[in-house]
Formats: C-alpha cells, sequence, structure tokens
C-alpha cells in the first residue's frame, strides 16, 4: 500500500504496462518532455525515451487516426486527449473506426489502444476545459467507457484498459487528480472491468454514482448518516460494460434509487441507469428512481460552476423526495408482503 | 522519434509543373521525363492484362447493381491505369488502404472478388481479411484511412520491416482535414507512406474547381514537407513509374511522398447517381480518347510487345473471370442474423448475450 494521488496513480500504472509491455506506446499533445498539463505522463520521455513515448502535432483527429494505423500494425498505443472538449475533433475517428474496426472486419482487427480524456468541471476551468462527454462515447457501440473514481482504481482500471482487446476510452475526472489514498500496484489481477463497487453499504437507498460524483455521493451518504439515514454508494467504475448485476442487487435490497452524474442529465447515462433499474427492480422500488445531475446548459463560467455541479445538497434533497413517508399501496407489493 | 528533418530543398519537394507522361493519347511515346525510369516491358504487358481484367471486373460489377445483386457500385471506369499501376507498385508486404472506389485495385491485388464485394453486397462491411492481405478495410468515410496509413506506416517502420504503406484517396477527400493531418504526420515522423491521389475530377458532382485553388492537388505536399508528383493518371507507363518511385523513396528512408493523377471518372459516382445533371457529354467524350486502355494497348503494339493473340488472351481471361464472378454472385448470400453480436467486443458483454438471445428467440417465432 503506498499513498498517491490519482494524478501518481495514472503515471504509474502508464509507467509499468511502458515497463511490463513492449508494444505499449504513449503520445499525445505535451506528453512527452512536458509530462501533460496535468503531469500524467511525468518522466515517461526520460525513463522509456522519445520512442516509446512522444508528442505529436497538434491534432486530434491525427493522434487516434494514428493509434488506429499503429494499433492495426501491432502496437497498443495510448493517447492523451488534452481536455475533454479537445476531443471533438477526433470523434470521427472514434465514432467510425475506433469504435467499428472489429466488427467491420469480422473480429479480424481487434484495435487495442486506449484513449485518455481529462473530463468533467470542478476545476475553476475557463470554457472548453470542462465538458462532461461520457455519453457520446457510451451511446457508441464498440467501446468500453471507464471512469476512476479512487487512486486505486485509477491505477488498476487503467492497466486493464491498456491491457483490453478492445478500444477503451478512458475518463479522468480531473478534480479528482489530486485526490490522495493508498494504492496497490503489484501483481496482474482479474479486471474490473464491468464490476461496479459497493464504496458504502447502506439499507434505505442506493446512490449510483460514476467518475467525479462518487465521492459527492460518499460525502451526501455520510451526512445523511447524520440525520439517520442509510444510503448505499455504487460506483459504476466502468460505464461500458454496465454492471446491471451489482446495480440491481443494491436497489432490491434497499428499494430506492438515486442516480448520480455531473453531467448534463438530458439522454444522458443517468437516464439509461434510471430506465434499467426500473426495468429491473419495478416489484422492489418503493420510489420513483431519481436523478441528481448537472443542469442542461453549456458548462458554466468558473465562478458559476458550484451553482451547476450536484453537490451534497442536491443529492440530499432529492434523497428527500424518495416518498420516505408515505406509504406502499401498489396492490402487487401488498400481494407480495402476503 | 525522429523529428522532420528539413534537408530537402523546394525544388526537391515541389511537383512537375506539367504531369509526368511517357506516353501521349494516341499511344506513342514521348520524351521521357527526367528523373523516372521506363519500367520493365514484362510488367507493361502485366499490367495491360490487369487492366483488361480490371475494367471487364468493374462492367461486370456495375451489371450486377441492375440485377438486384448488389447495393450499389462506384465505378471507377477510366481510372485503371491508376488501380492497376498503385497496386503493380507495391510488393505482397506492402499495405495498400484504399478508399471504397478502389475494387480493381484489390481485385488485382488477389483479393478475392466475391470478397471485394462483400461490402456493396451488402453482407458485412468488410469481406476480407486484412491482416492477411494487407489490405484496410475500404474507407467510406473520406480521408480518414490517410492516417491509418501513416500509423501502419509507423508501426511497419518500428517493427523494422522495410515494408510501405500506400493509402488511395480521391480529390474530393483532400479537403477533408484527415488528409492534411495525415500528411503534416507522415512529414513530420518521415513515415514510409504513399498518398495517392486519384484526381477523376468530380466529387460526387461537385467538378475540382469548386474543391481547390491550388494550382494542383500536387501542390499540397510541399506545405508539410513531402516531396510530390503529378502524372498524366490515364498514362500506365508514368503512373507506374512515378508510384513506383515513390515507393523506393519511401522505403529507402525518403519520407513519405505524395503523388496526384490525373484521370478521370468515366461514369457516374454511383449507379444511384445521374452524371448528366452536372457535366455535359462532350466532356465525357473528349475523356474517351484519353482511355487509358487503348493507349497502352497502341504502345505496346507499336512496341511489339503485345500481339493480337496477346490482346485476345487477356481478354478471354477477362470473360471467364466475369463469367466465375456472375455465378458466385448469383448465389444467395448466406447471412446470419445471431453475427451481429460477435464481433462488436472481443467478448460479449452481458447486454449484448442479452440482446443475442432475444432476436434468437424472435428468428424463432
Amino acid at each position: 500500500m503506498t499513498a498517491m494521488t490519482m494524478a501518481q496513480a495514472l503515471n504509474a500504472a502508464l509507467r509499468d504496462a511502458l515497463r511490463e509491455d513492449e508494444r505499449v506506446l504513449i503520445f499525445g499533445e505535451d506528453v512527452g518532455p512536458l509530462g501533460g498539463v496535468f503531469r500524467i505522463t511525468d518522466g515517461l520521455t526520460k525513463e522509456f525515451g522519445e520512442d516509446r513515448c512522444f508528442d505529436t502535432p497538434l491534432a486530434e483527429s491525427g493522434i487516434v487516426g494514428l493509434a488506429v494505423g499503429m494499433a492495426m500494425g501491432g502496437f497498443r498505443p495510448v493517447v492523451e486527449m488534452q481536455f475533454d472538449a479537445f476531443a471533438y475533433p477526433a470523434f470521427e475517428q472514434i465514432a467510425s473506426h475506433v469504435a467499428k474496426m472489429r466488427n467491420r472486419t469480422r473480429g479480424r482487427v481487434p484495435l487495442p489502444l486506449v484513449i485518455r480524456i481529462p473530463y468533467a468541471g470542478g476545476i475553476g476551468g475557463v470554457e472548453h476545459h470542462c465538458d462532461s462527454s461520457e455519453a457520446y462515447y457510451a451511446h457508441t457501440p464498440g467501446l468500453k467507457v471507464v471512469t476512476p473514481a479512487t487512486v486505486d482504481d485509477a491505477y488498476w482500471l487503467l492497466r486493464d484498459a491498456i491491457d483490453d482487446p478492445d478500444p477503451v476510452i478512458f475518463m479522468e475526472p480531473k478534480r479528482l487528480y489530486w485526490s490522495k489514498d493508498e494504492a496497490t500496484p503489484g501483481d496482474r489481477r482479474a479486471s474490473s472491468f464491468g464490476r461496479a463497487a459497493v464504496r458504502r453499504e447502506g439499507r434505505d437507498a442506493t446512490l449510483v454514482a460514476y467518475g467525479p460524483s462518487v465521492p459527492v455521493a460518499l460525502q451526501a451518504a455520510e451526512a445523511a448518516a447524520g440525520d439517520g439515514i442509510s444510503l448505499e454508494v455504487v460506483d459504476l467504475r466502468t460505464i461500458v460494460p454496465f454492471d446491471d448485476e451489482t446495480v440491481v442487487s443494491s436497489v432490491r435490497k434497499t428499494g430506492r434509487c438515486v442516480v448520480v452524474q455531473e453531467a448534463q442529465g438530458f439522454a444522458g447515462v443517468g437516464a439509461e441507469i434510471a430506465a434499467r433499474v426500473q426495468e429491473r427492480c419495478f416489484h422492489s422500488l418503493a420510489a420513483p428512481v431519481l436523478r441528481v445531475t448537472g443542469f442542461d446548459i453549456p458548462y458554466p463560467p468558473p465562478k458559476l460552476e458550484h451553482s451547476h455541479l450536484p453537490d451534497v445538497d442536491r443529492i440530499l434533497d432529492t434523497v428527500d423526495r424518495l416518498q420516505f413517508d408515505d406509504e406502499p399501496d401498489v396492490l402487487h407489493l401488498a400481494r407480495e408482503a402476503s | 522519434m525522429p523529428v522532420g528533418t528539413h534537408d530537402q530543398t523546394v525544388d526537391d519537394l515541389l511537383p512537375a509543373v506539367v504531369p509526368v507522361r511517357f506516353v501521349a493519347e494516341d499511344g506513342t511515346a514521348v520524351e521521357p521525363p527526367e528523373g523516372y525510369a521506363a519500367p520493365a516491358d514484362e510488367q507493361l504487358v502485366e499490367a495491360y492484362r490487369r487492366m483488361v481484367l480490371g475494367r471487364r471486373f468493374d462492367r461486370q460489377a456495375t451489371a450486377l447493381t441492375k440485377q438486384g445483386r448488389l447495393a450499389v457500385y462506384p465505378s471507377s471506369r477510366g481510372q485503371e491505369a491508376c488501380q492497376i499501376a498503385g497496386v503493380l507498385a507495391l510488393r505482397e508486404d506492402d499495405w495498400l488502404f484504399p478508399t471504397y472506389r478502389d475494387s480493381v485495385a484489390l481485385v488485382s491485388r488477389g483479393v478475392d472478388p466475391v470478397e471485394v464485394l462483400t461490402l456493396l453486397r451488402g453482407g458485412w462491411h468488410c469481406g476480407y481479411d486484412p491482416a492477411t492481405t494487407r489490405v484496410a478495410p475500404q474507407c467510406t468515410p473520406l480521408a480518414t484511412q490517410t492516417i491509418h496509413a501513416v500509423g501502419m506506416a509507423e508501426a511497419l517502420r518500428r517493427k523494422g520491416e522495410d515494408s510501405v504503406v500506400m493509402a488511395f484517396i480521391g480529390d474530393g477527400g483532400t479537403s477533408e482535414g484527415d488528409f492534411h493531418e495525415a500528411l503534416n504526420y507522415a512529414g513530420v515522423l518521415r513515415a514510409p507512406v504513399v498518398f495517392f491521389v486519384q484526381n477523376n475530377k468530380y466529387a460526387i458532382s461537385v467538378p475540382l474547381a469548386k474543391q481547390t485553388a491550388a494550382p494542383a492537388l500536387a501542390y499540397k505536399g510541399i506545405g508539410y514537407g513531402i516531396r510530390s508528383e503529378q502524372v498524366d493518371g490515364n498514362d500506365l507507363v508514368a503512373v507506374l513509374s512515378v508510384l513506383t518511385e515513390a515507393v523506393r523513396h519511401a522505403r529507402t528512408g525518403g519520407g513519405p511522398f505524395l503523388v496526384e493523377a490525373h484521370t478521370y471518372r468515366m461514369d457516374a459516382h454511383t449507379n444511384a447517381d445521374d452524371a448528366t445533371r452536372y457535366r455535359e457529354d462532350d466532356e465525357v467524350e473528349r475523356w474517351e480518347s484519353a482511355d487509358p486502355l487503348p493507349r497502352l494497348e497502341t504502345y505496346l503494339r507499336g512496341r511489339s510487345l503485345l500481339g493480337t493473340e496477346d490482346i485476345a488472351a487477356a481478354h478471354d481471361a477477362a470473360e471467364a473471370f466475369a463469367s466465375r464472378l456472375r455465378d458466385e454472385m448469383n448465389l444467395d448470400l448466406e447471412t446470419d442474423p445471431l453475427e451481429l453480436f460477435d464481433h462488436v467486443f472481443a467478448d460479449a458483454t452481458p447486454q449484448l448475450r442479452e440482446q443475442r438471445a432475444q432476436l434468437a428467440s424472435e428468428l424463432e417465432d
């Protein structure tokens, strides 16, 4: 166990992957001697040379397209998009080629590559530096979409992503880069893809969250406990593949569910989760599945972002709307009870 | 990563002011250009056979659309000198990154024609194995494949292979951002890749004049530090000569090379297009007289490299090829709806397994 920041854990994962697999390459804008604007690739060019970790021209479609060609040629590129909104020039490459190559070629040309995207807000970033873009990728068949919420997960999910046979959009919550916790780099273990984690056990309701919203959900659960409400917190870890089993078993236990996401709500990942939960847990639900999200607005300027971002109060207000005082009067619930 | 060296002069990089040509439209030899070697005689004869076969394939594919056997076919009739020279300039271990209009090149490279047509037949998005054929899936989005080609070239270079990559692209595709990113990356990486622009004068209906203000598309190379050339795209001898030099340049560490071939799309964009809405008949007729096939035939006959029997044999082989293709394409295509779930990921997610089961049960009903 080593205490480190999420940024250091990601750096360690890249370093260990470079060390263990010579097919792994890192490239992107400023990832070389500078170490990336968030220093995630700090020291990698120095340790492994410019052949393994290198700066590219400033063109995101080119970065991803180059990764496609190099993955076709047997390498395992791990590329960095500097910021969420700067990844959009690469969207055609991602949606039309990264996501489809295995399918188009009937499995003959897999693309084991990772596209790292620092995403979401909460760091006082100016325009185009704080988008929550996960839904675009999660909506695209053929992509795995991963977002760590803990330091240990940052290390292991990135190792899993690099080892994965399929392309992975690895979304790094910027505001958690400097969060510090224990990490356990070491021997390989089974991939955590598709396995959500119960971060806190509870009885009264389930908060389903991912990435930057997980710590907020945990703080809300802590505050609710003071009011005598026991909240369970599920961290998805991977949006795709989605772990229905863990989410469903938690909601069946608690009977109530709130989905928490920082992204704007309309047509977002939270909407998918809410739909999946009600499709699978209808008879266990004592209240509608509710969502806590950002508003459906372009990401606000720094001095206003606190009004947009879901916080503990917004989560607790939503939990209050879970109809704890209502008596279930649905006939089938009564029948099941008898 | 090697950085772009600036040891090449502007004159080294610039294309010839007039497109390189070895054979005039009437099939007579012209003064050969400096710096380009004439291809070997036997290679030219082989090219002729392949062009005859390629044109027959193209005609057969168009016929198959009329019979409902192909959903659509983008013809490359008139561009055979480019299609065949592109393939002949490459070794088997080189890679080709083609577009949807390059089926003739794929067939010439030896890819099974039925597998080539799988995309347009609608059975799957790519019918052949890119790994074994070293032909990337025919690319429908424009210019995106050019940057893949750079990535593959860089991969080959890093693995110590002396293979090169050729990316095909059309005139319209050169307006796309990815083409420019590809040229730029290739220049910076000095990747062993040849960009081969078949300028057939139209992007569906939009003529070249609305596509660019450049004096020629070949001039787009110099801004990226890439050696470039323009060539008469209906002169097989010239196209093969220039592409052979481009491939040599890339293979021997010279970096990328951009070739623009001036050719013409004799047919409409696809069988579903109506070219009379945007171009005049006399323009098409003028290009008929520049047809690459009779030009090469006259040239080879004039040099006694091709006789009447050889020509008949080439056409017989093409007819036999077309006949086999017709028979194979007339067989009903076998598809398995459940395969739709097989190649999304290496291992299907639980959700995909559920959806597969759902479809299976729908199919049983």
